[in-house]
């Protein structure tokens, strides 16, 4: 059996008990080797549960800062009896167990063709720590004090982690500093190290940050001028109305008054969020919510309401596996369709696609000023494998002195001029009506909202001419959206080629790494990002170049290929569906052995379809 | 729902409030209920609470749910701005515009379908909040548009126009309110206008969550023998405990009666509630006492009318919520974007 040898590009599992304090450990863990200079992308894979039940934290360290799951893992850490079994079969040939030794057990629960590590955790906390939770939690700290000498991590920049985290708790800083040592202290003089898996200073991560796309959508909220927030909480988006909260206290309080430029209700329900959302978009004031897929379905009566009454409302909506409670803490792009038409009767809505944390923040905050131009319902369509896990990715930007695009909103002053106004009237062109706030002027500029239909001045009218005339305006105003919505990126390959991949999401960095495992093997295929919905023109283009266009997604019924071949006419053979739908987020071995598969017989002379496969490590 | 516009001639003499409109200008388009309706009393009772309270109607938003009553706020206030939201869910939209901007006044107009079956939820969580509003309720016990089928606030026992009895227990919203922390709550009977232009004057003046129940009989499907909301069952056993005047700090005072039977209550904005008690025993600033004594005539199929409870001094959501005075909806870039520096630090905080 040949040991795993590997420098700054591995793969590392936590398998924990949940609520054992292991997140804390684990992320301090990602962060050590972050320091180093080496990109990592941890992810949570945790259960609806708050304790008590398995949990793991997968860790793929990449100098190639390669952020999507890799598939395969090189070291386990085995901490919980229940899922040993489970945990110990998915190490690929080579790789490495660690384990706590404390209680023997039999050899038939190991494998021959892997490096196993004990160490007696559970024995030395018991013999230092009396407290049965220090016990407990220290535990975690001791195991990464001895991967740190496994893997040659410098204890100095996880004692500054400490150091931070513990600023102005003395007392928390020195225990902790000394359980890291515990650990390193056992390894160096009891385990062989170092081992195959290595980490070794590098200079990848430059001026990248480290955040999860919850925090940033609700960072994005906070500088696009989001000041009503109304939200239920459902994982995966609770944390990032929580991170409003967090936010808002530190930035939004006027330091004079000490009284809040914000308002967030947590509702009763999601009915009443997006309700909520409604009468302050109608009102003037921007408003999000954030939810998940259950939470879309009660609120489409709602959004069906907003898109036709024509209030600007912007959704967060954090993915995860569907239909019903489906899978509540695994991730999915399936809310495709739900959200494109939501609602009852004809209606269509913008949705932008957000790769990573940092487009969070660039999305959330275009989403309300989209939904104020355009005087309709946006969503930001995430999920939780960029919503609830921390990323590395491009810093936050914002241009100094950027201001807010409020739309068309009639002023007193323009309407004590005698400007016309009807509030369902397309006087430029390009089917965005004007609107008045409630309480502009004395006499001029009230109207009744509604929504049943009325003619262009909103007076009630069922007139068959009235309704189609405001149903084709709406039409008119979705194919204005396409040209103001954030542009799809292309990605040329090397070569010229007919094959193209159609992708979107979270799906991005392993895509970026499948591509290039691609074109290692000389697969040569042109990519294009999607970031929005209604698609611009130059998707259509994209399609028309190509004879096949892949179309990579994380769900069942290739939702996102249902709506290009319904809405851009495109003939269904020319779109391969690429489908990753068990929950976990998708992989580059996964995508590039799909397409490897899927490509015409005479392509695939030469190459071989596993080849693929092993050269991603 | 109604595209025929009132004409607008005004009779010369008409009389002006203090912000200069007349009464018509408070009124909206042409009624499309039924001739009768005790809907459309409640809009003339909206129109003339308005009228005396000198409010100027575009500072009014006026919002309903779906149902005869929530089509309503068509018919009065043509110049203030109106939204007909979805079935209710009222209270949720005009929490949210009441968030948007607390220097309007929102008036929530609903049914008891619309609030008591598929919005008792929104209604319940509404009051919870203390969103400031005056809340009407116009319940006939009765789904209208749809022609006659029970609602939720139909007694136990009685009668439909078909013939059927309603057997469930009927939702008591009056109760639900003071149970859940309204701070004005009233109940009125639509065909008695001088009870229920003060209960709406107090309530737009009051500084958290009001609530008025305003039995308002359909007289297309729920006005017969067997009804406990038809016009003659509602006369018959009407039982008013208070009667208030409703008094601007610029008003003077006259004192007509003997101490002890009346009570003034200052509100926040310096207004004054004076009420006239008509049971001796009756305490409307206690809600315990209140709820104990709606309970007990409820049994005696009495509905008790009048104010029945109100907190003077009451706060609403932005108080809890410590909103800036200012709208929120005012607000720019200028107060909202904490800037490119500050982003800088959050980048450095993440690395």
């Amino acid at each position: 059996m040949k040991p795993i040898q590997a420098i700054n590009d591995f793969v590392i599992k936590f398998a924990n008990v949940n609520g054992s304090g292991s997140a804390s450990a684990n992320e301090l863990f990602a962060k050590a080797i972050l320091r180093m200079g080496v990109p990592v992308s941890p992810r949570n894979i945790f259960p609806s549960n708050i304790q008590g039940l398995p949990t793991w934290y997968e860790v793929r360290v990449s100098e190639k800062a390669y952020l999507g799951r890799r598939g395969g893992i090189d070291m386990m850490v085995a901490m919980n009896p229940q899922t040993w079994d489970a945990d110990v079969a998915e190490l690929e040939p080579g790789g490495y167990l660690f384990y706590d030794s404390t209680r023997p057990l039999p050899p038939a629960k190991f494998r021959d063709d892997i490096n196993v590590i004990g160490m007696p955790l559970t024995e030395i906390c018991n013999a230092v720590y009396t407290d049965a939770r220090q016990r407990q939690l220290f535990k975690n700290i001791v195991y990464v004090g001895a991967l740190s000498v496994l893997m040659e991590i410098d204890p100095q920049v996880i004692e500054s982690l400490f150091g931070e985290q513990y600023k102005g708790k003395e007392k928390l800083l020195s225990s902790n500093v000394q359980a890291l040592h515990l650990g390193r202290d056992f390894a160096k003089e009891h385990l062989k190290w170092p081992i195959g898996l290595r980490v070794r200073r590098a200079d990848k991560v430059g001026n990248r940050i480290f955040v999860d796309g919850n925090a940033a959508a609700a960072l994005g909220c906070v500088y696009g001028g989001a000041t009503v927030a109304a939200w239920y909480p459902i994982t995966p988006s609770s944390s990032c109305a929580e991170a409003f909260q967090k936010y808002c206290m530190k930035m939004r309080v006027d330091p004079i008054t000490g009284q809040n430029k914000y308002a967030i209700v947590q509702a009763e329900d999601e009915i009443a969020s997006i309700g909520m959302v409604v009468g302050a978009g109608w009102n003037g004031a921007r408003a999000f919510t954030a939810t998940s897929g259950p939470g879309i379905s009660l609120m489409t009566e709602f959004i069906g309401l907003a898109y036709f009454a024509e209030i600007p409302v912007t959704i967060i909506n954090v993915q995860r596996g569907g239909p019903s409670t489906g899978m509540p803490t695994r991730t999915q792009q399936a809310d495709i369709i739900a959200c494109a038409y939501a609602s009852h009767g004809d209606t269509k809505h913008v949705l932008l696609f957000p790769e990573d944390p940092h487009e969070c923040f660039e999305h959330a905050a275009a989403a309300l000023d989209l939904a104020e131009r355009l005087q309709t319902p946006v969503f930001v369509m995430t999920d939780l494998d960029i919503g609830m896990n921390q990323r590395l990715c491009e810093p936050f930007e914002w241009e100094e002195g950027r201001t807010y695009d409020r739309g068309k909103i009639m002023t007193a002053e323009e309407l004590e001029a005698g400007k016309d106004f009807g509030r369902y009237k397309d006087v430029d062109g390009d089917g965005i009506p004007w609107r008045t706030l409630p309480g502009t002027h004395p006499a001029k500029g009230s109207y009744f909202t509604r929504g049943t239909t009325r003619d262009a001045y909103a007076r009630y009218s069922e007139r068959g001419p009235d309704y189609i005339y405001n149903v084709e305006r709406l039409l008119r105003k979705f194919a204005t959206a396409a040209t103001i919505v954030p542009q799809p990126l292309t990605r040329l390959a090397k070569e010229k080629t007919k094959l193209g991949v159609i992708y979107f999401g979270s799906t991005s960095p392993a895509m970026k790494e499948a591509l290039d495992v691609l074109d290692a093997q000389g697969v040569h295929i042109d990519a294009m990002r999607l970031r929005a919905y209604p698609f611009p023109e130059s998707v259509s283009r994209f399609i028309a170049d190509h004879d096949k266009v892949f179309v990579v997604e994380q769900n069942r019924d290739a939702q996102m290929r249902s709506l290009l071949v319904n809405e851009l006419e495109i003939d269904p053979k020319r779109l391969v569906k690429v489908l990753h739908f068990d929950g976990t987020p998708i992989t580059a071995r996964f995508i590039a052995k799909a397409i490897m598969d899927k490509l015409p017989s005479r392509m695939k002379a030469g190459k071989k379809a596993e080849s693929a496969e092993e050269s991603v490590k | 729902m109604t595209y025929i516009t009132k004409p607008r001639l005004h009779h010369p003499t008409l009389e002006v409030n203090k912000v200069g409109y007349t009464r018509r200008d408070y009124e909206g388009k042409i009624s499309t209920l039924c001739a009768g309706c005790g809907h459309d009393s409640i809009s003339a009772a909206i129109i003339q609470a308005c009228w005396e309270l000198d409010i100027e109607p575009h500072r009014v938003a006026k919002l309903s749910g779906i149902g005869c009553s929530s089509k309503t706020p068509d018919y009065f206030l043509g110049a203030s701005h109106g939204f007909n939201t979805v079935h209710g869910r009222m209270p949720s939209v005009l929490t949210g515009a009441n968030l948007a901007n607390r220097e309007l006044l929102y008036l929530g107009v609903s049914g008891d379908g619309d609030s008591a079956s598929i919005g008792l939820g929104q209604f319940a969580h509404a009051m919870r909040r203390g969103v400031r509003m005056a809340y009407i309720v116009e319940n006939n016990g009765v789904y209208g548009l749809t022609k006659g089928q029970f609602s939720a606030t139909a007694d136990q026992g009685s009668k439909s126009k078909k013939g059927v009895i309603n057997s469930d227990s009927p939702v008591d919203l009056v109760g639900i309110a003071l149970q859940l922390g309204a701070t004005y709550v009233g109940r009125a009977f639509s065909g008695n206008k001088q009870e229920l232009v003060p209960l709406i004057k107090g309530a737009l003046s009051h500084g958290g969550a009001a609530f008025i129940d305003v039995i308002s009989p359909c007289v297309a499907f729920n006005n017969h023998p067997g009804s406990t909301k038809s016009y003659d069952y509602v006369r018959e056993h009407n039982e008013s405990v208070s009667r208030i005047d409703f008094i601007t700090p610029r008003e003077e005072i006259v004192s007509e009666y003997a101490p002890g039977e009346v009570v003034d209550v200052r509100q926040h904005d310096g207004t004054i509630l004076r009420l006239r008690s008509l049971h001796a025993d009756y305490d409307p600033t206690s809600r315990a006492s209140a709820m104990a004594y709606m309970q007990h005539h409820h049994e005696r199929g009495e509905v008790v009318t009048g104010l029945l409870y109100v907190d003077p001094l009451a706060t609403d959501m932005h108080t809890a919520l410590n909103t800036t005075s200012e709208p929120l909806n005012m607000l720019g870039a200028g107060e909202l974007c904490p800037g490119a520096a500050a982003l800088e630090k959050i980048n450095a905080s993440l690395r």
